[in-house]
């Protein structure tokens, strides 16, 4: 690579501290690069971890966290920074797309002003120039009659208007790095193509590096030229996306894709993964995947098997990947 | 939402005419016959018998409030039988003390509690939420007029800062006046300011875990930015709501508040007429006390309009 990735995160461990004084460690070992105007899916079911990277990245952890590990944004380290300095980059050049539009709007202003506000805060416009660039966007998210929508409250919108404001607001400064997490889970299915549509003109057309959080591999695969597999709080699998779902290495990889809907063609029902995600206060002691998996072996439940690197730019953790074919 | 407001004050307007019911009841069946308490208990019985007849006593009761309220709705609010004025006017001169001295006390409570209750829910378990703790517990503790000779005791006898009573009118200037109100005012103020710190401390505690906090602290707000651009604008309608609340004891801590002080306004009127027997000038400062509750409650409805956008369209948020 001759060019610094746009964002790199290295060894990143995030632990939340609790009211007794324990740590509960939610992400461990998570490293990972995306380029400028790259677009990284990040899968993982809910329980992953997914959403405290997303804020790790942002710098909006709750304060009870202990981060350890690096972050490097366009090569300066973002951990550590002071919230001043965090807060000159929070919006105008990492954005952040919130899952639940309806939560992440503020009922008691209108969605002019709070696309306006970022504006307004970064490039020290004036609100009626700000509100103008405010409508000129809601236009392109495809907002019908954006001049007069623009003073409505967010509660007279629909659910995938509304995540078009949230997106509205997140690229209004035209930020290098974008992060989704889920973008599109809290919509009805017809409304989520349509978002995820206005998502990728915008990301293509700018130039935007998207870090796609979301627990659905069809959009990942749809979106993402890379992607790396969270499970209970690690990387279990990473790689180019065409790499990693044609050839899935981690048993877990394999359970998503066995799990999609589009796969059940085959005359077998469709298929789930057993169990449910670990709690991140009762880990096993081995493999994460440990009792879920169907290729379990005994080692497996004794050391956690670590992260092993290979071809190009491909990952996995799993005792049993690399070594016998038949897995 | 227009409709549910007309409701609401026809409700208002019927609670109001139950009100003055209830105070002409009350009045005419407290004990001691008030002809006798004015002209004392000298009078021969047939002075006695023409004053009755003169305030109209001897009449029955429902034609009384009947006419009372006749009179009242035309505007008449009567003539007082110990000051020998008609009692409106008696109102709106004691209205110049009393109702600056409870807009005093309303403006003082909130610019003491917003701040003290939005700062120690941002930094909760910190030092100033500890204080505010403390400011509560001692607020609900300690009524207003005592909380007034307290004030005195300091600022008046101590200090030497402010008058320890009396009001030179609005006349003497407007900031000899202010002056003279701001220690009562400030009596009145704690302890509601007390309660309403405690509100506010829960209702911003309960919006901060909210994702649009969090949405606009990824915009790049800082945290005091998102803190009272978002935070507090979502949290007022519990505040509002108890500001409303706390205009009823406002109301009868000014008549107590009034006269630790000996201020000239409605609340020692009310003080006054009662000890006096004059009835009329009782029935018809408590109906205007009552008509003021009712209105500023009716604002406080309306304010929620305008507090959350959500409530105009009628819609509920999903």
């Amino acid at each position: 690579m001759t060019s610094a990735p746009l964002l790199r995160v290295d060894d990143l461990a995030v632990s939340l501290r609790l009211a007794d004084g324990r740590l509960l460690p939610i992400l461990s070992d998570i490293s990972f690069t995306i380029g400028r105007g790259e677009t990284l899916g990040i899968v993982g079911e809910s329980g992953s971890g997914k959403t405290i990277l997303s804020l790790a990245v942002i710098g909006l952890l709750p304060e009870s966290a202990a981060v350890s590990g690096s972050i490097l944004f366009d090569g300066k380290p973002l951990t550590g920074l002071d919230d001043k300095s965090l807060c000159r980059i929070r919006g105008s050049r990492i954005g952040l797309i919130f899952q639940e539009p309806t939560a992440a709007l503020n009922p008691a202003m209108t969605i002019a002003d709070q696309i306006a506000e970022g504006i307004v805060l970064h490039r020290g416009t004036g609100w009626r120039d700000a509100r103008r660039q405010a409508i000129e966007l809601l236009d392109r998210m495809r907002i019908d009659q954006a001049v007069r929508r623009a003073d409505d409250y967010p509660h007279e919108l629909s659910g995938g208007q509304r995540q078009r404001v949230g997106i509205a607001i997140a690229l209004a400064l035209e930020p290098e790095l974008l992060i989704a997490d889920e973008p599109t889970t809290a919509l009805d299915a017809t409304v989520q193509q349509e978002v995820l549509g206005i998502l990728t003109e915008f990301v293509r057309e700018k130039g935007v590096a998207l870090m796609l959080v979301s627990h659905n591999l069809g959009v990942v695969a749809h979106m993402a030229s890379r992607m790396l597999v969270l499970y209970a709080g690690t990387r279990m699998e990473a790689g180019e996306t065409a790499d990693v779902l044609g050839d899935p290495h981690n048993p877990y990889t394999r359970g998503l894709l066995a799990a999609l809907p589009g796969r059940t063609g085959r005359g077998r029902r469709m298929a789930s993964i057993p169990g449910t995600v670990p709690s991140l206060a009762h880990l096993p002691p081995g493999c994460r995947f440990a009792g879920r998996c169907a290729d379990e072996i005994p080692q497996c439940s004794q050391d956690e098997p670590a992260w092993r690197a290979f071809g190009a730019a491909r990952g996995v953790r799993c005792l049993r990947a690399l070594t016998t074919e038949s897995v | 939402m227009i409709i549910l407001m007309i409701r609401r004050l026809v409700g208002l307007l019927l609670t109001l005419l139950a009100v003055s019911a209830l105070i002409f009841l009350v009045m005419a069946l407290l004990p001691g016959d008030p002809a006798a308490i004015m002209l004392g208990t000298s009078a021969s019985a047939d002075t006695l018998a023409a004053l009755r007849q003169q305030l109209g006593l001897d009449q029955p009761l429902l034609l009384r409030y009947l006419q009372w309220l006749g009179g009242v709705l035309q505007g008449d609010l009567g003539r007082s039988h110990t000051y020998g004025v008609p009692v409106a006017g008696l109102i709106t001169e004691r209205l110049a003390v009393t109702l600056p001295l409870a807009a005093m006390a309303i403006l003082l409570s909130v610019l003491i509690a917003v701040p003290l209750g939005v700062t120690a829910a941002a930094k909760r378990n910190g030092l100033v939420d500890l204080a505010a703790t403390l400011f509560a517990q001692a607020g609900i503790a300690v009524p207003a007029f005592w909380m007034g000779l307290l004030l005195i005791l300091l600022f008046s006898m101590q200090l030497g800062w402010t008058p320890a009573g009396g009001f030179p009118g609005w006349h003497a200037g407007f900031f000899a006046a202010l002056h003279a109100l701001l220690l009562p005012a400030l009596a009145l103020a704690l302890p509601q300011a007390s309660v309403l710190t405690r509100v506010t401390r829960t209702a911003v505690l309960d919006v901060l875990d909210e994702d649009f906090l969090r949405a606009a602290r990824a915009k790049g707000l800082s945290r005091r930015a998102a803190l009272w651009r978002h935070a507090v604008p979502n949290a007022m309608v519990p505040v509002v709501t108890m500001l409303g609340l706390q205009f009823t004891f406002l109301v009868a801590g000014a008549v107590l508040i009034e006269n630790v002080f000996n201020l000239p306004g409605l609340g020692r009127l009310a003080y006054q007429a009662l000890s006096q027997r004059d009835i009329i000038v009782m029935q018809d400062v408590v109906l205007f006390f009552a008509a003021l509750v009712i209105v500023v409650n009716f604002s406080v409805d309306l304010s929620y309009l305008w507090l959350d956008p959500r409530l105009r369209s009628g819609k509920a948020f999903s």
